[in-house]
């Protein structure tokens, strides 16, 4: 069987991918949010620890 | 607090029990978990990619190719009603003893499961094209599953609609407990009382007629979106820790916020 043969999935292929694309995205698209919300928050808090710093000098 | 415990026997155990529910105390060993929990997630739900697309019937007896929906299908839906448990669990415990962490272990629940409702209605849609030549039908179990989604995305909307944030928490676990009456019905709603007059929908199911490879892929993805749920969950709740407790010294003093 060829890949061509597999992508489609027994003239499926469109409805397969579609459900396992959406999927991927959702998934992979929340770990990455949750990764850049960290690197924000971890920045917005340096920025406070320097604030405190600079004010109790 | 230390010495007070130290004086106290009784007291003492009762701190050791609750020595995790302080976000203080959880946000590192959250941390030590998350990798553990992709160790399981990646492996289970690539072992059930290549086992679901290779190692089970080309066609099934009626259905085509495109029964392999099936996978994440059934994972998502699992994952949906779960994780209204176990967000339902962390809103009732925070109510009853008032720990902080158990309301934001409920809020970082919320968004994953409305994640996997949204999935599963998605997956669920592609199929019923596929099968029953409709992309939606207000079939019950379909509909009782729209209705968790909108539950999933009221208490959120609650949630962030409140400024106080324990009464955000209060209010939005309330509504949470309210909706949990959803999930049973999901579950045991069947939407054909007579199979011959509608043989394709939601029906009764049987584990023991599902043929042995597409039960394998099918709770190895299950487990796989189950161990994701808790590596997203932990990841989200660590960030839900920074910035409530941006003001708390601990925080502050954590190697990655610097000295």
């Amino acid at each position: 069987m060829s890949f061509q043969q597999w992508l489609s999935m027994g003239g499926y292929g469109f409805y397969v991918w579609a459900a396992y694309g959406m999927t991927a995205l959702l998934l992979a698209g929340e770990v990455l949010y949750l990764i850049q919300q960290r690197r924000a928050r971890l920045r917005t808090l340096r920025r406070l620890a320097r604030m405190n710093r600079s004010e109790s000098r | 607090m230390k010495q007070g415990a130290h004086a106290n026997q009784g007291v003492h155990v009762k701190l050791n029990l609750f020595r995790f529910a302080s976000p203080a105390a959880f946000y590192p060993l959250a941390g030590r978990l998350i990798p553990w929990f992709w160790a399981l997630a990646l492996p289970s739900i690539a072992f059930a990619l290549y086992w679901g697309f290779f190692h089970t019937p080309e066609i099934l007896s009626e259905q085509k190719q495109y029964y392999r929906i099936i996978f994440p299908h059934v994972g998502a839906a699992w994952m949906s009603m779960w994780l209204y448990v176990v967000m339902v669990g962390w809103a009732a415990v925070g109510l009853v003893f008032n720990t902080r962490l158990s309301f934001m272990m409920a809020s970082a629940t919320a968004p994953t499961g409305a994640l996997f409702t949204f999935l599963a209605l998605w997956t669920g849609a592609f199929w019923g094209k596929t099968s029953w030549g409709t992309w939606w039908d207000w079939d019950p179990r379909m509909t009782s599953e729209l209705i968790l989604l909108f539950l999933y995305i009221g208490y959120m909307a609650l949630q962030s609609a409140i400024d106080d944030t324990r009464r955000a928490d209060r209010a939005a676990a309330l509504l949470a407990i309210v909706g949990l009456i959803c999930v049973p019905i999901i579950f045991w709603s069947i939407n054909c009382p007579d199979p011959t007059q509608c043989a394709a929908l939601h029906q009764r199911s049987s584990l023991e007629h599902v043929e042995r490879n597409i039960l394998v892929a099918m709770f190895v993805m299950a487990f796989g979106f189950w161990m994701y749920s808790f590596a997203v969950i932990l990841m989200r709740l660590r960030n839900i820790i920074l910035a409530r407790e941006r003001h708390a010294s601990w925080v502050m003093q954590l190697p990655e916020v610097g000295r």
